[in-house]
C-alpha cells in the first residue's frame, strides 16, 4: 500500500517534470544559450581561479557577481518582506493575491543570490564555517548578514510551502505549514529589516574609499527603506509581465483585482520613496557635502536622486492620482533604475573613486550574472505553470476554509446570541 | 492587547540578559587589550630603499623576488606576491623612502569584518589570517583603510597575503625576518608602547631632523606599526584623512541595534497585529449585528 503511494508520488512529479507550453520560443532560446556559455565559463573559474573569468582587481576585490546579484538583486527581493506585512499584520486583504506570486519571487531571488555569492566565494568549500561554529566571528556584519539570508530563506520557505503542499496533495503538511505562516512572516520581516539594512552596513567599514555623496553613516537606514520600493517597483513590473504570460494559470479574482493592486502599490512606493528623499536630503546636508555638489561626481550624485528617486516618485503619485497605470509602470522602471544606480555607486562605481583606473566587469562576468538571473525566471516559470500560485486552491483546501470559517461564523453567533440574552 | 503582563515580564528579562551580557563582554575584551602589544617602529629617515626588507620577506614565505626597484613617481604597492613594498618621493627635504606592509592596528577592521575569525588580532599584536578558516569573501579587503590584505585571483585555491608580522618567530622569541635583515637598523622590533617612547627620545634628541608627529599612534585607533619621518606624511603617500577612530567603532552603532530589533520588532510587529485582527472582528461583528437586527 505504502510503496503504491510512493510510486504514485514519484510518477506524479516526473509528470510534472516535464515542460510545459511551447519549447522553442525566443526566450528559451536565449536563456538556454546564456545558461550553457555560463555553465562552461564556470568550469574555467573553477579550474582557473576567480581572475581567469572576472576582472578581479585587488582595489575593486568585489566583481558583479556580489555589487549586482547579491546587494543589488536582494534589494529587490524587498517585497516579500512589504507585502507579507501589509497582508498579514496589517490586515490588507485587498494584495492577498499577490502574496504567494511575491514570496516564491523572493524565496527565489534569495536562492539563485546566495548561489552567486557562493560562486564568488574563494574558497566556497570553506563556507559552512561561520555556520557550524568553531569559527563565529560574531563582530562581523557580514556574519549577520549571512545568518540572516539563512534563516530568511527558511522563514520564506514555510510561508510559501503550503502552496507546494497544494500542489503536491499533502492535506497533513499543509496544515502543519499553514499553521507557522504568522510566525513566519513575523520572524521574516525583523531578518529582513536587519539584513537590508545590513547589506548597506558592509559598506560601514569603507569610510575612506567611498565618496562623501554616498558615503554616511546612515548607509544601513537609507539601504532598508530603499528595499521597501525596490521590492515594491519589482513587484509592479512583475505583475505587470505576468499578467501578459501567465495569463492561463491566474484566476479571475487575480485578473480583475491587478489593477486596483498597483495602484495602491504605487501609493505606497510613492510615500516610502519621499521618505528616503527626504533623508537623503538630512544625509547630504548633516554631511556638509554642499562642496562636492559642483563637481562631476556631484551631478552624477543628482541624477541619481533626482532623476531616479524624486521624479519616479511623482510619477507614482501622478499614476496613482490620475489612476494611470502606464505612468505607475514607468516610474516602476525608473524606480528600477534608480536602485541599480544607487547599490552599484556605493558598492563599485564611486568605490575608489580617487583611483585612476575604470573598474568595469568582463562579459564573461556578465554573462554569469545573466545566466543567474534567466535561471531564476526559468524555474520562477516552472513553478507558476504548476503550482497554485496565481491559480485557485485545489477545491480540498477552499472546501477546509470554508469549513473553518462556517464553524468561526458560528461560534460567533452563539457567543453574541448568549449576550443578547 | 496582546502584551499581558506575563509577555511583558519575559520581555523585558530577555532584554535585561541580552543588555548585561553585553556589558560582560565588552570587559572581557578591554582586559584582554591589555596585553601589550608588540610592534615595528619604522624610521624612515634611516632607510635607504635597498629592498633587503623585501627580499627577507620573500625568501621566508616562498613568494617571487621583486622585479621592480623603487623609483621617484612610480608607486609600488604590495600585492598577492609581496607582503612588503618601498617606494621612493621626492620630497621637500629630498629624496626618501617609505616602506608599506601590513599596520597591525590596534583594533583592526580587517578582522572585524572577517565572518570566519580568520583573519585574527592575537593577544601578541601580529594581525594574522589563517587559511583553515577564511572563505574567501573578501570583506577584509573592503573594511581595510590601508587597503592591505591582497587575494590570489589566479589561483582556484587562493589564499590572502598579507604580512603577519612574523607571528611563528615571535613566540620563538625572534624578531620579523625583515627586523633581522635591515642593514641601515630602519626598522625596530619591541613593545608598542616602549616603541613609541623610542620614537619620541629620537624626535627631541633630534628635532630639526624629524617630523613630530610619530604615524600610527593615533591613526585608525593607533597601529602597531610606528613612522617616524622627516616630512610630513602625506608627502610620503600616507593617508592623514583616516580619522583617530578605530574602524570596528564605525559598526558598533548598527550591532548593537540588532539585538534590539530582534527583540522589539517581533514584539510589535504581533501587537500590530492582533490590534487589527480585533478591529477587523470588530466590523465584522458590528455587520453581523447590523444583519441579524
Amino acid at each position: 500500500m505504502k510503496s503504491e503511494q510512493s510510486t504514485g508520488f514519484l510518477k506524479f512529479i516526473l509528470r510534472e517534470l516535464k515542460p510545459k507550453g511551447k519549447i522553442i520560443t525566443p526566450f528559451n532560446i536565449i536563456s538556454a544559450l546564456t545558461i550553457l556559455v555560463a555553465a562552461v565559463i564556470l568550469v574555467f573559474r573553477f579550474k582557473d581561479g576567480l581572475g581567469s573569468v572576472i576582472h578581479g582587481s585587488q582595489d575593486a576585490p568585489w566583481g558583479l557577481w556580489i555589487n549586482f546579484n547579491v546587494i543589488t538583486g536582494v534589494a529587490f527581493a524587498g517585497g516579500g518582506f512589504v507585502v507579507t506585512f501589509m497582508v498579514y499584520i496589517l490586515g490588507l486583504e485587498k494584495y492577498r493575491p499577490i502574496v504567494r506570486a511575491t514570496v516564491l519571487y523572493a524565496l527565489l531571488s534569495y536562492m539563485f543570490y546566495a548561489g552567486a555569492l557562493l560562486l564568488d566565494l574563494g574558497r566556497p568549500w570553506k563556507v559552512i564555517n561561520p555556520i557550524i561554529g568553531n569559527s563565529f566571528g560574531i563582530s562581523s556584519v557580514l556574519f549577520l548578514v549571512a545568518w540572516h539570508f539563512l534563516l530568511y530563506m527558511g522563514s520564506l520557505f514555510a510561508e510559501f510551502f503550503p502552496t507546494i503542499a497544494e500542489w503536491a496533495n499533502l492535506k497533513r503538511l499543509r496544515k502543519v505549514f499553514a499553521s507557522m505562516t504568522l510566525a513566519a512572516v513575523i520572524f521574516g520581516i525583523a531578518l529582513s529589516t536587519l539584513h537590508q539594512s545590513g547589506l548597506g552596513a558592509l559598506f560601514l567599514m569603507a569610510k575612506p574609499k567611498i565618496h562623501p555623496l554616498w558615503y554616511s553613516e546612515f548607509i544601513p537606514i537609507l539601504f532598508f527603506i530603499s528595499s521597501i520600493f525596490a521590492g515594491l517597483s519589482l513587484v509592479i513590473i512583475m505583475e505587470t509581465i505576468n499578467q501578459k504570460v501567465f495569463w492561463r494559470n491566474m484566476s479571475f479574482m487575480h485578473k480583475s483585482s491587478h489593477r486596483n493592486i498597483v495602484l495602491g502599490l504605487a501609493r505606497v512606493s510613492a510615500v516610502s520613496m519621499f521618505v528616503y528623499f527626504f533623508m537623503t536630503i538630512l544625509v547630504f546636508l548633516h554631511g556638509k557635502n554642499l562642496a562636492y555638489l559642483n563637481t562631476s561626481w556631484g551631478y552624477w550624485y543628482m541624477m541619481e536622486i533626482l532623476g531616479f528617486v524624486l521624479l519616479p516618485c511623482m510619477m507614482f503619485l501622478y499614476g496613482y492620482r490620475q489612476r494611470q497605470l502606464t505612468a505607475v509602470r514607468i516610474a516602476a522602471i525608473m524606480s528600477v533604475v534608480g536602485i541599480i544606480l544607487n547599490r552599484m555607486n556605493v558598492s563599485t562605481i564611486a568605490y575608489q573613486w580617487y583611483a585612476h583606473s575604470i573598474h568595469f566587469p568582463t562579459w564573461m562576468e556578465i554573462v554569469v550574472s545573466v545566466a543567474v538571473i534567466f535561471v531564476q525566471i526559468l524555474v520562477f516559470r516552472w513553478i507558476i505553470r504548476r503550482m497554485p500560485v496565481y491559480r485557485e486552491s485545489p477545491s480540498w483546501v477552499t472546501g477546509e476554509e470554508q469549513k473553518k470559517s462556517f464553524k468561526q461564523k458560528e461560534e460567533r453567533r452563539k457567543k453574541w446570541m448568549v449576550s443578547a440574552g | 492587547m496582546a502584551i499581558n503582563r506575563r509577555g511583558f515580564l519575559k520581555t523585558l528579562g530577555v532584554a535585561g540578559i541580552s543588555l548585561t551580557v553585553g556589558k560582560s563582554f565588552g570587559a572581557a575584551r578591554e582586559e584582554k587589550n591589555a596585553v601589550e602589544f608588540n610592534g615595528i617602529l619604522y624610521d624612515s629617515t634611516l632607510c635607504s630603499g635597498c629592498q633587503s626588507c623585501e627580499y627577507a620577506c620573500s625568501d621566508k614565505y616562498e613568494l617571487p623576488y621583486p622585479t621592480d626597484a623603487p623609483v621617484p613617481g612610480v608607486v609600488r604597492t604590495t600585492s598577492d606576491k609581496q607582503r612588503v613594498a618601498v617606494n621612493a618621493y621626492n620630497t621637500s627635504k629630498g629624496p626618501q623612502h617609505i616602506r608599506k606592509a601590513c599596520n597591525h592596528c590596534n583594533e583592526p577592521a580587517c578582522a572585524s569584518a572577517c565572518l570566519t575569525k580568520a583573519m585574527l588580532k592575537t593577544d601578541e599584536g601580529p594581525v594574522i589570517w589563517r587559511e583553515e578558516k577564511c572563505m574567501g569573501c573578501r570583506s577584509c579587503m573592503i573594511s581595510c583603510p590601508f587597503d592591505i590584505p591582497k587575494f590570489e585571483f589566479d589561483s582556484p585555491n587562493p589564499k590572502i597575503q598579507k604580512c603577519r608580522m612574523c607571528y611563528e618567530e615571535l613566540m620563538k622569541g625572534d624578531v620579523p625576518a625583515c627586523v633581522e635583515v635591515c642593514p641601515q637598523e630602519a626598522l625596530t622590533f619591541g613593545k608598542r608602547k616602549d616603541l613609541i617612547e623610542l620614537a619620541r627620545t629620537r624626535i627631541y634628541a633630534e628635532p630639526e631632523k624629524y617630523n613630530h608627529n610619530i604615524y600610527g599612534e593615533h591613526e585608525v585607533g593607533g597601529t602597531g606599526l610606528l613612522y617616524l619621518a622627516s616630512v610630513p606624511f602625506e608627502e610620503l603617500g600616507l593617508r592623514k584623512d583616516l580619522g583617530t577612530t578605530s574602524y570596528p567603532e564605525y559598526n558598533k552603532t548598527f550591532l548593537y541595534s540588532v539585538p534590539a530589533v530582534l527583540i522589539l520588532w517581533p514584539a510589535f510587529l504581533l501587537g500590530l497585529h492582533n490590534s487589527f485582527k480585533e478591529r477587523r472582528s470588530n466590523i465584522l461583528k458590528g455587520k453581523e449585528d447590523g444583519h441579524e437586527e
